[in-house]
């Protein structure tokens, strides 16, 4: 059972209060109409399926209700980040390196 | 924050025998109280917090409580308001009233969920049989209140005390979680 | 019976207090502090139990959990617990055990004709044998198979015993409590950290508790582990849990343990529970879980009385029993040769010292023949004598050629060997760490730590009394500081004695034996040979991964810790590769066996699942309603009255409400208060249907579907006010329904002024519905003109239902005049009973879900979940009238003009009605065009819903089928065993198709 962090509620807790969301960061697009077919599939169902570093959203579901996004490595389990919802990406790569994985 | 500030909000409910009444640990059915969830963004806080009597805690996983008046941090814009029960549409109309025009929701919760007392010094132990959560007080002093999982039914706990817990269930699952409280405990009445 | 192998004195047993048990009927004494197997061997009884596959004798092998083969079944509480290792049962006053795998008894089993047959059964003989003919597993192989394999049987009745949980976190636990491990444990306590140290034995102190040679600080280990625990026993940052294994090491330093409460008590209270999960989440670990002997390869080496050196020393000096009274000691490594001294030392004839080495050491010889101990050096055993117990054995003098010459034969009634030391890694590697290959130490080791812990001690591979507590320091103090940043100030104690042993072998001894006759067994347990394990490498199994599964060694209870170093360096000789690279298998949870009850915990009977309950249920219970589950919710599903079976309750209770009025418990459907300046603008952009304009006090149906544009769910939705609106969800969606609307909210939208809370709970609500539905709801209300011109359908407003406050909305989802009052939960009760009895003035009727699914079906109302899958689209549906078209966006809006989803011939919505009246469609049933399709033909589509109507008097049915709309009046076929049924495609809307019934 992994150990979350919830920068909302700025605590550790465990898995079990949280729900995880799959990949961060797909915005839904402004307007769907002007987005093509293609387009919307993407949107829709195509995610990366990272061996490594991935950063994804997570709802502190049992906690206070916010989503929230971590940094996680896909292999290790381990956590390298978690921000609020809103917050920019960070560089993954750079995550990667300076937790030397 | 002691007991006693708590204790006026959410008190023994008088007609209920109580479920369990160890030496090590009681568990007692709290009264039906009013409680209201309010939503609003970062500039109303004060002024909520003055209609309602208490102010609103903007630390995370905290309580302000003052008399018959309880706000406990749900989330960053979310808190649920404590207060006697025949004090509802009081509450509500005071509320109302002083947002009136600042973007906010508030809503009647007050039958959605019931309220335990667990008390006694095996009362974090008797959580811990179900919750994930370190209740050292360095970890969750008192006054520290949070939603979590109790087994498979999701509960509040509000620490109003070093060895007394408010935990609340959404109504459906009480008899879920007062039942597994009670068998759990069970052990402790060995000598 | 006396104890005949008992010592006079010393051990770690209470002799003072004498013990009766029982072992397959047969009364014994033993000691409290004994286990079943110390005082099995006090007995002079070392036969146990029978072997997996060859019906074997077979007898103790080990002190401790790995024990592979005294298997036993213990009865508590009158039933028989299989399986339990002797190794590790204590015992009470009154334990009865039985022993495994034998039929009629342990000393004349049948099966044991399979060691005669062995020729049969080579490695992989499932795969080889059974093959054909097909038809025989199932109904030969399989059963005879399962009768005479196996081990223990399984209990018959439920569980009798109740078991607890704890979470539990700590600063740092260390799981063993030999030296290193209380070296480790002092440390750490030292700087105030929060330490729990557990351990699987019944006292700690691990390998202390059998060396009575060494000192530390000048005390003897036992002086010094009663000192070290008293004061861990003193400190309120320690917890120390005995008979608690740790069983399993998970992501993030979340270890669970198993601790045993009661299992080892006569009489224990009920109230105690027999077992108790400690699921605990450490910021650091110490794993001193110690190392364990290995067993030598040489033919026969399973006869009951050979055990290694290690155990048959634990057995004298911890539990004061003589394993025999004439030993041979087989070694290859040092530490053997104490065990030979320390039994000469009690009197027991030690008949030789064969070591395979041609030079022991000296100091070694030196004090064996101060003794009077024979010394074969250069030696190895090449058989044993004695069926259920070792009466000789034969030994062989390695030749430099590498031919083994016979060296004549000992007689002896107990051989401890021992081919070395096997560091324990299981924790280590569950923790996902690799192991890797340590050339100095012979085994494998644990390398780098991938989570916050660290290995002390014996566990990697590092020996002897005084680097062992060194080393168990300095892990203590190292996992305190890493976890609370606070350095410990602690003396380290100073051992002497119990010194590093040198010497090991791995694999299969040389012998001069007829290689094709003789067994040489690896793992005890599964019966697997060094044979076996030659013959999967000739067959072309290239990793040790498959060689297991092929032979099934190291897939005993304990995970091969004693048999895979051994099968690792023969299959590392078969396969002419060096030992690293034949891989290793992983150590996988539970370190030893765990029962299941541990897991359930408190999850059974009443509490296995939260079962939620409505107001009405004592009522319902009262009058004899019928519940089904849905989810975790108790809905009444029909009202039986006296005499009716289920068709004839839901046929009436349809009736009635079509005729009079009936009293539905609505209570379950999700609720959402949306609330804020926003609220219309976000239910907007959820929903299909358009809500700005939607008046308060009127509701609407509202659809909302995904972005791909499927339908999801369904409600209706009653506006309040201008900034508030009542939502609700089926009963199934509505933790989705909230969860995807905060989603929305949170991520795509937080700039919108609105908030959403769940409510479900805080009302009860009533459905009444039917023609009468308006004269039974009327003196209860107040506040609200009922009117059909001021209260129109659709309408929603707040009064008072019996003086509390109460939101009433008219809707219906029957098709009649309806309402469905909310009112705050806590009177829920008084309002059911309350209409409950003014319907019975109406000859009117309670009804349920059943009823309910009628009634909406005769109106053509869809069920999101029953009639929908996840895959219909509002079009699909013949829904298209609930969609905004001047709409710029909503939720499944963009999805729906996906070119698959505007195209020809999908499935679409509609009723069917069978040609004959009476028959009634199976739910699930495919729809084809020919009556008697051929295999493989396609299906047109499925029946989603299918009753019998009262109101229609005849079957009805709702079915998903292909250009559905376009085929009204045409005929299609529901193929089942007995032929085609023919149907007639309709609309889906029986029953008064204009609704003038709803307006009313």
């Amino acid at each position: 059972m992994l150990l979350v962090y919830c920068p909302y509620c700025q605590v550790e807790r465990p898995e079990t209060e949280f729900s995880c969301r799959g990949q961060a960061h797909i915005a839904r697009p402004s307007d769907p109409a002007e987005v093509t077919d293609e387009g919307w599939v993407e949107y829709l169902y195509m995610r990366d399926n990272t061996k490594g570093v991935y950063a994804e959203r997570w709802r502190h579901i049992h906690g206070c209700g916010r989503f929230f996004n971590a940094v996680r490595h896909t292999v290790s389990d381990d956590f390298l980040k978690f921000y609020k919802a809103g917050e920019p990406m960070p560089d993954l790569d750079e995550l990667a390196k300076e937790a030397g994985k | 924050m002691s007991d006693l500030l708590a204790s006026d909000v959410i008190t023994p409910d008088a007609g209920e025998t109580p479920l369990l009444s160890l030496p090590g640990v009681s568990v007692l059915k709290a009264a039906p109280m009013t409680r209201l969830s309010l939503r609003l963004r970062e500039a109303a806080i004060p002024a909520a917090g003055e209609a309602f009597g208490a102010k609103l805690p903007v630390t995370p996983l905290g309580a302000e409580t003052s008399e018959k008046r309880a706000a406990l941090w749900m989330g960053p814009d979310e808190w649920t308001l404590l207060a006697p029960e025949d004090q509802l549409q009081a509450v509500f109309d005071g509320i109302e009233a002083k947002l009136d025009g600042q973007p906010h929701s508030l809503t009647d919760i007050s039958h959605r969920s019931e309220a335990l007392i667990v008390s006694g010094p095996k009362a974090s132990w008797l959580l811990n049989t179900g919750i994930f959560i370190d209740f050292s007080l360095e970890k969750f002093p008192v006054g520290t209140v949070t939603r979590t999982i109790f087994h498979k039914s999701p509960v509040m706990i509000w620490r109003t005390g070093e060895d007394t817990f408010v935990v609340e269930a959404w109504v459906s699952f009480m008899d879920y979680v007062a039942g597994i409280l009670v068998e759990s405990a069970e052990e402790l009445a060995v000598a | 019976m006396s104890q005949p192998f008992r010592t006079e004195k010393g051990g770690r047993i209470d002799r003072g207090e004498q013990l009766t048990f029982t072992f397959d009927g047969e009364e014994m004494q033993g000691h409290k502090g004994d286990t079943l197997a110390s005082a099995l061997l006090a007995n002079g009884v070392h036969l146990v139990g029978r072997s997996f596959k060859y019906h074997r004798p077979r007898g103790i092998v080990t002190a401790g959990s790995e024990e592979p083969n005294a298997l036993v079944g213990v009865y508590r509480k009158g039933d028989q617990t299989p399986n339990l290792r002797a190794t590790q049962v204590e015992v009470y006053q009154g334990l009865e055990a039985i022993s495994q795998n034998r039929f009629p008894s342990l000393g004349f089993d049948v099966g044991a004709v399979n060691d005669l047959l062995s020729p049969l059964f080579p490695a992989g003989f499932y795969y080889k044998t059974f093959m054909w003919p097909k038809a025989f597993w199932d109904r030969v192989y399989e059963p005879v198979i399962r009768a005479a394999a196996g081990l223990g049987k399984p209990p018959k009745n439920p569980d009798h015993d109740t078991y607890g949980n704890i979470y539990a976190h700590c600063d740092v636990l260390v799981a063993g409590s030999g030296p290193a491990g209380l070296a480790a444990a002092v440390a750490a306590a030292e700087t105030g950290a929060k330490v729990i140290l557990c351990d699987e034995q019944a006292e700690f102190g691990g390998s202390l508790l059998s060396d009575e040679n060494a000192t530390i600080d000048g005390k003897t280990p036992i002086e010094w582990v009663q000192e070290t625990i008293a004061k861990l026993a003193s400190m309120d940052n320690v917890t120390l849990l005995s008979r608690t294994t740790a069983f399993g090491y998970f992501a993030h330093n979340y270890i669970a343990l198993a601790e045993r409460v009661t299992e080892h008590l006569s009489d224990p209270d009920p109230k105690l529970p027999r077992e108790r999960l400690w699921q605990v989440r450490a910021k650091e670990v110490v794993i001193a879980s110690g190392a364990i002997e290995r067993p030598i390869v040489f033919p026969e080496n399973d006869r009951p009385g050979i055990l290694l050196a290690d155990a048959g020393r634990t057995y004298l000096n911890r539990y004061g029993v003589k394993v025999g009274n004439k030993v041979l000691v087989a070694t290859a490594c040092d530490t053997a040769w104490q065990a030979a001294f320390d039994l000469a030392d009690h009197g027991v004839d030690v008949v030789a010292i064969a070591d395979l080495r041609e030079t022991p050491p000296e100091n070694l010889v030196a004090i064996a023949q101060a003794r009077g101990i024979r010394v074969e050096a250069g030696c190895v055993v090449t058989g044993t004598l004695g069926r259920k117990r070792v009466k000789a054995a034969l030994l062989g003098r390695l030749m430099t050629s590498g031919q083994v010459a016979s060296a004549g034969q000992v007689a002896c009634d107990a051989i401890l060997m021992s081919g070395g030391w096997t560091p324990t890694v299981s924790l280590y590697s569950q923790s996902r760490g690799k192991v890797v290959w340590d050339e100095a130490v012979g085994a494998y080791v644990p390398g780098k730590s991938v989570q916050n812990e660290r290995s002390a001690g014996a566990a990697k591979g590092l020996y002897g009394l005084q680097a062992t507590l060194e080393d168990g320091y300095a892990a203590g103090e190292a996992a305190a500081n890493a976890a609370i940043g606070k350095e410990a100030k602690v003396t380290y104690a100073a051992a002497s004695g119990g010194e590093a042993g040198q010497g090991a072998v791995l694999g299969a001894l040389p012998h001069d034996r007829n290689a094709s006759r003789v067994k040489a067994f690896v793992d005890y347990q599964n019966d697997v040979t060094a044979k076996d394990i030659k013959l999967a490498a000739r067959e072309g199994m290239q990793s040790i991964e498959h060689i297991k599964r092929y032979t099934t060694t190291g897939m005993a209870t304990d995970q091969g810790r004693l048999s895979n170093m051994n099968a690792l360096s023969i299959a590392s000789g078969a396969l002419e590769k060096p030992i690293v690279d034949v891989g290793l298998t992983t150590f996988r949870l539970p370190y030893t066996p765990t029962t299941f009850g541990l897991f359930a915990g408190v999850a059974r009977g009443d509490h296995f699942d939260p079962v939620r309950k409505t107001p009405s249920h004592d009522w319902v219970v009262a009058n004899g309603g019928v519940y089904e589950d849905v989810g975790q919710w108790k809905r009444t599903w029909y009202f039986p009255k006296s005499g009716e079976d289920m068709h004839a309750a839901v046929a009436r209770e349809c009736a009635t409400v079509r005729k009079s009025v009936g009293l539905f418990d609505a209570s379950t459907l999700g609720k959402i208060e949306v609330v804020g300046p926003d609220a219309a603008e976000f239910l907007e952009r959820m929903y299909t249907n358009p809500w700005k304009k939607l008046a308060p006090g009127r509701c609407r149906y509202g659809l909302l579907l995904n972005d791909a544009g499927f339908i999801v769910d369904d409600g209706v939705i009653g506006r309040l006010a201008d900034d508030r609106f009542h939502v609700t969800t089926t009963t199934g969606g509505a933790p989705s329904v909230f969860a995807t609307m905060e989603d929305y909210l949170q991520t795509e939208w937080p700039d919108l002024d609105v908030w959403i809370t769940s409510t479900t709970e805080q009302y009860a609500v009533a459905a009444v519905q039917g023609p009468k539905a308006r004269e039974v709801i009327a003196p209860f209300i107040e506040g609200i003109d009922l009117s059909a011109e001021a209260f129109p359908h659709m309408s929603v407003k707040e009064g008072t239902f019996c003086g509390v406050p109460c939101r009433l909305f008219r809707i219906s989802f029957t098709g009649e005049l309806g309402f469905e009052i909310n009112v705050p939960r806590r009177h829920g009760k008084m309002m059911w009973e309350t209409l409950a009895g003014e319907i019975e003035k109406h000859n009117g009727t309670a009804y349920g879900t059943e009823t309910m699914h009628v009634l909406r079906a005769e109106k053509g109302y869809i069920i999101v979940g029953q009639d929908t899958d996840g895959t219909v689209t509002p079009q699909d549906a013949g829904m298209t009238w609930a969609i905004g078209k001047k709409k710029h966006d909503f939720v499944g809006k963009r999805g729906l003009e996906r070119p698959d989803l505007v195209a020809e011939n999908r499935k679409q919505f509609v009723g069917l009605l069978t040609k004959d009246p009476k028959v009634k469609l199976e739910e699930g049933a495919q729809i084809t065009v020919a009556q008697n399709p051929a295999t493989g033909t396609p299906a047109e589509g499925h029946v989603t819903s299918s009753y019998y109507s009262p109101a229609m008097g005849r079957t009805i049915a709702l079915a998903i089928v292909k250009n559905g709309h376009a085929l009204h009046g045409k005929s299609l076929y529901v193929p089942m065993p007995d032929g085609g049924i023919e149907v007639e495609v309709t609309s889906p809307i029986f029953f008064d198709k204009e609704g003038a019934r709803l307006n009313v």
